[in-house]
């Protein structure tokens, strides 16, 4: 069981390095989505029985970071007519560099702090401070809007993975609700994009440098 | 039960709101809501109610001793608001009445939040629901604000989020039953795990931290506040705000509890310390007058968080620092909203001689910016030399060097700025502009009523506050 | 028993040296069948090598002795780091510890080698292709050098022999990944750089060659062909576990292995397009942490 939820995680982190290095809104779009099924998954494997609440909540999960939300996102990509090339202010080499970089220092930090023996050997706190991580890359090292949405899904990813340590104990109407919270935000991060989006003529946050000191 | 009100009146004014056909008699819900508010929130704060050590939302001595504050300003904020959207009135307000709304009930619900994850809940609830309210005047420097707010708050946001998954691990890790309440928390004490519970505090610390608007996490501030209307700038500064500052408090608690309370004070005490010195920096450097209440608003965060560093006289002073700010940047930003619309600039060089267009909202605006840098006899000056007591009594006489200089630095450049946009001749022609934006009643009484409300609490809090403070004091840090 | 070690290394210097052409014939029967032509017989790079070493070299009067010395050290030094390679289950010739070391100098030594004798043409292309294959072959190296730390820790041994008989563990797909991506940007081919390319400035290893005529010529190719077959190699041995198989099932394996890399090269090659330059660093540095990844599961692996 432990080795399928390892298997996961281990795409999981794979797909943050292929975030952090897709040249393409595409690929990114995608590596978010392949991103969410994994992980929505997961619970799944970590119940021995099936309860139909945790089920629920997988198959939203899925439904939401898998299909809705980069629908949402493919759907502003196009209607924005932006084109297909991700604009880095950090560059793609040295944002691989810094997400392995980052993967290994989760890898060291995750072994300094203790774990319920259930835990134990379970990547789940490395690979959800790696995804943590790789979502700050992306938030700031990305110039295009629709990017940095990408990179705060990742990031949210990364919190959700860490949530799993707790999916026993918590109580499932918590869980739905930062669900819940999560899709509203991503909701109306679109409608603010799309705002901006016709504000600006462009999704380049470049642009919005009106304000500063 | 009543406390539960507190958070479904104003949910359900919300809805009523968003269904409310009429445009020009919808803003007459603000003070509706608000009044039903306070009455409720004033009630219990005299007769408080008991608290069922594991109920999930309580109207707890936290909650006794802040939400009032927040009550009454949004009560405030509520009627200053009717004025002002009759001065908005060709734009719709469906949305941000009924968001005005929300945020207000989930304000609440966020101050009574006694459970880690409905706390996060509400908190990401009032951040996602401020979001209207901050592009209302839909111009693309809204927009960009909001972006920026979006992002760094969403950030943040979710930053505690896994701070406190990770605190819900530390209880897991010592043997609790998933129990997430901060009482069941604190009762586990020194069977928390401790690594665990660090890793906690520091990104509560900086998730709650990014709400608040501590350096250096408060780049989104003065965007958010320099493009918001005025009332929403007020409700942010004093109301959200406030909900990240109990937040802290709470893990504060917790974090003691598991025997970490000195590292948690060493933290507050250098975040709060770094905020004021940024925010003063930036207070001398900023020519924009809606920004500069941004950064001042950064600078009071840091004195909030400083005060909960030293020990029960702080944080009894930092409680009533949370009510004499609320209520004293409440009023300076709705007179900063009538200085904007009357000169239509924002920054030094555009605007002055503001005493000649709008002498009222200048007179009030000078006032403010006095009380606000801690002048006699506003709230401001009596909360923060409690600090400055506090501070001398815990012997951090280092740490309160660089607080009053921090202060002196912050006074050298909210006067500069305030006096340069006063003073001088206008750039318009006086009576054109009188005309075009009158001082009606309505925009001139909610700011003045703040100030005197700040005068009151400094001149004499009343006792029941006082009383609602010490119990904070009581239950978080008890006396020997 | 020296006769007997003499005899060997001479048989298998001699396996290698024939059967390293085939590679590079198989590899174009395969875009040739993929694109739906015939294409040249699988034998044509030993038509080619017959011919070019019955040709007369051409010498630049500016160029030293060491255009014609470079691309013979360059092609023994190959050789040698063939000998070294362990051929599944006959083992390996030449074995001590430490050899994996030798290894990488001696692929080092051959490409400094290529380098020079194509700055010594003093050509502005060809300077062009070497400044363009060493600083491609940096990463490429350090990856490789990875690759083998990875399998140096999972056997705990530094000796190829030992190196290579155990499967790579659990890290086996990052380091297969990680391994074939050094092996298409080592040896030149697509979307590293397009063997079949008639433009000098897009070249990179075929820019150093372009001087090159007759015998001399002919030794880069044979030598190109004995690295391919080198790679290939290596990397069916890293991957699959060689070593707990019958001999028999052993040489299946090692000889479907190598074909099925070459015909992986061939499709890949057929199905890829070159990447821009600016993009190679980013596809050999995301071969880099493959491998690095695997070595990190080596070593969390070895130590639980």
């Amino acid at each position: 069981m432990s080795e399928y939820i390892n298997l996961l995680i281990g795409i999981a982190m794979g797909l943050n390095l292929l975030a952090l290095g897709s040249s393409r809104l595409p690929t990114l779009i995608m590596a978010v989505a392949l991103q969410g099924m994994a992980l929505g998954l997961m619970p799944l494997l970590m119940e021995t029985e099936a309860d139909w609440r945790l089920v629920l909540v997988a198959l939203a999960t899925v439904a939401g970071k898998g299909l809705l939300i980069p629908t949402l996102l493919r759907k502003a990509m196009r209607a924005a007519h932006i084109d297909r090339e991700v604009e880095p202010f950090i560059g793609f080499v040295p944002s691989l560099l810094l997400g392995a970089g980052g993967t290994i220092a989760a890898v060291a930090l995750a072994r300094s702090l203790p774990l319920l023996p259930e835990h134990s050997g379970s990547l789940l706190v490395p690979g959800s401070l790696a995804s943590v991580f790789t979502g700050f890359v992306l938030l700031i090292g990305r110039a295009k809007a629709i990017s940095q949405v990408c990179g705060y899904l990742i990031l949210e990813n990364g919190i959700y993975l860490f949530g799993l340590l707790l999916i026993h104990y918590t109580p499932l109407m918590v869980e739905a609700g930062i669900l819940l919270d999560v899709t509203v935000g991503v909701f109306i991060i679109g409608i603010i994009v799309d705002r901006i989006q016709r504000a600006f003529d462009s999704l380049d946050t470049r642009k919005l440098t009106a304000l500063r000191e | 039960m009543k406390e539960l009100l507190l958070i479904l009146v104003p949910l359900a004014g919300a809805a009523l709101a968003a269904a409310w056909p009429n445009n020009r008699t919808r803003p007459w819900l603000l003070p509706a809501v608000c009044a039903g508010h306070v009455g409720l929130s004033f009630w219990l704060l005299v007769a408080p109610p008991a608290v069922a050590p594991n109920a999930w939302f309580a109207f707890d001595p936290l909650a006794r001793a802040v939400l009032p504050a927040v009550s009454l300003l949004f009560l405030v904020c509520g009627a200053y608001g009717v004025a002002y959207l009759r001065l908005r009135s060709e734009r719709p307000n469906r949305v941000f009445v009924a968001s005005l709304l929300a945020v207000l009930g989930l304000i609440s619900a966020g101050h009574m939040a006694r459970h880690l994850g409905l706390l996060w809940i509400a908190t990401e609830g009032v951040t996602l629901a401020a979001v209207p309210l901050l592009h209302f005047n839909g111009t693309p420097r809204a927009f960009e604000a909001t972006w920026k707010y979006l992002l760094v708050g969403g950030t943040g946001i979710a930053l505690s989020l896994l701070g406190s998954f990770c605190l819900g691990y530390a209880s897991l890790h010592g043997g609790g039953g998933g129990d997430l309440t901060f009482s069941a928390l604190t009762a586990q004490g020194l069977h928390l795990s401790q690594p665990w519970v660090k890793t906690a505090w520091v990104l509560l610390l900086i998730g709650y931290g990014t709400k608040m608007g501590l350096a250096p996490m408060h780049t989104w501030k003065p965007d958010a506040y320099g493009e918001a209307p005025g009332i929403v700038g007020a409700i942010l500064a004093g109301g959200v705000t406030t909900v990240a500052f109990t937040a802290i408090l709470r893990v504060r608690g917790v974090v003691t509890a598991a025997g970490l309370g000195p590292i948690a004070d060493r933290t507050l005490l250098a975040i709060g310390l770094f905020s004021m010195l940024v925010a003063a920096l930036m207070l001398l450097g900023t020519r924009d007058f809606k920004r500069m209440l941004a950064y001042s608003s950064v600078e009071h965060m840091g004195i909030l968080c400083i005060g909960a560093a030293l020990g029960r006289a702080g944080l009894w002073a930092a409680l009533f620092h949370v009510w004499s700010n609320c209520l004293t940047k409440g009023s300076l930003f709705m007179s900063a909203g009538n200085l904007r619309r009357a000169a239509g600039g924002r920054t030094m060089d555009e605007v002055r001689g503001m005493a000649v267009l709008a002498p009222r909202s200048a007179a009030l605006f000078v006032a403010g910016m006095f009380a606000v840098t801690a002048c006699p006899p506003f709230g401001p000056f009596f909360s923060e030399l409690r600090i400055v007591r506090a501070a001398f009594e815990t012997g951090h006489s280092g740490a309160m060097a660089l607080f009053l200089f921090c202060l002196l630095l912050a006074f050298f450049g909210l006067t500069r700025l305030v006096f340069a946009i006063v003073d001088g001749r206008p750039r318009q022609a006086a009576r054109a502009v009188r005309r075009q934006f009158p001082e009606t009643l309505g925009i001139i009484l909610p700011p003045l009523v703040l100030l005197g409300f700040s005068l009151w609490l400094g001149l004499h809090p009343p006792e029941v506050l006082q009383n609602a403070w010490t119990a904070v004091a009581d239950q978080f840090i008890p006396l020997p | 028993m020296s006769l007997r070690l003499i005899l060997d290394l001479i048989a298998r210097l001699a396996l290698w040296l024939l059967l390293a052409p085939l590679l590079p014939g198989i590899i174009n029967k395969v875009k040739a069948w993929v694109a739906g032509r015939r294409g040249p017989p699988v034998l044509q790079l030993y038509y080619d090598l017959a011919r070019l070493w019955q040709k007369h070299a051409v010498l630049s009067t500016l160029a030293s002795p060491g255009f014609v010395i470079g691309p013979a050290v360059a092609w023994v030094a190959l050789a040698g780091a063939a000998l070294l390679m362990p051929l599944g289950p006959a083992g390996s010739a030449l074995s001590f510890r430490g050899d994996m070391l030798l290894l990488i100098y001696l692929l080092a030594l051959a490409r400094f080698c290529t380098a020079w004798a194509a700055m010594e043409t003093g050509s502005a292309f060809e300077g062009m292709g070497a400044a363009r294959e060493v600083s491609f072959a940096v990463l490429a190296e350090a990856t490789l050098i990875t690759a083998l730390l990875a399998l140096c820790v999972q056997t705990e041994s530094t000796s190829l022999v030992t190196m290579l008989a155990p499967a790579a563990g659990a890290g086996a797909v990052l380091l297969a990944a990680g391994l074939f991506t050094v092996l298409l940007a080592e040896n030149c081919r697509v979307p590293f750089d397009d063997p079949n390319t008639h433009l000098e400035l897009t070249m990179i290893h075929e820019a150093m060659v372009l001087d090159h005529s007759g015998p001399p010529l002919a030794v880069i190719l044979h030598g190109a062909a004995l690295k391919l077959l080198l790679f290939s190699l290596f990397l069916t041995e890293a991957v699959l576990p060689l070593g707990q198989l019958s001999t028999l099932a052993a040489t299946g394996a090692l000889v479907g292995g190598v074909l099925a890399v070459t015909v992986g090269v061939g499709l890949v090659e057929s199905l890829l397009a070159r990447l821009a330059f600016r993009r190679v660093p980013l596809l050999l540095t995301t071969a880099f942490l493959l491998c690095l990844f695997a070595l990190l599961m080596a070593w969390k692996g070895g130590a639980e």
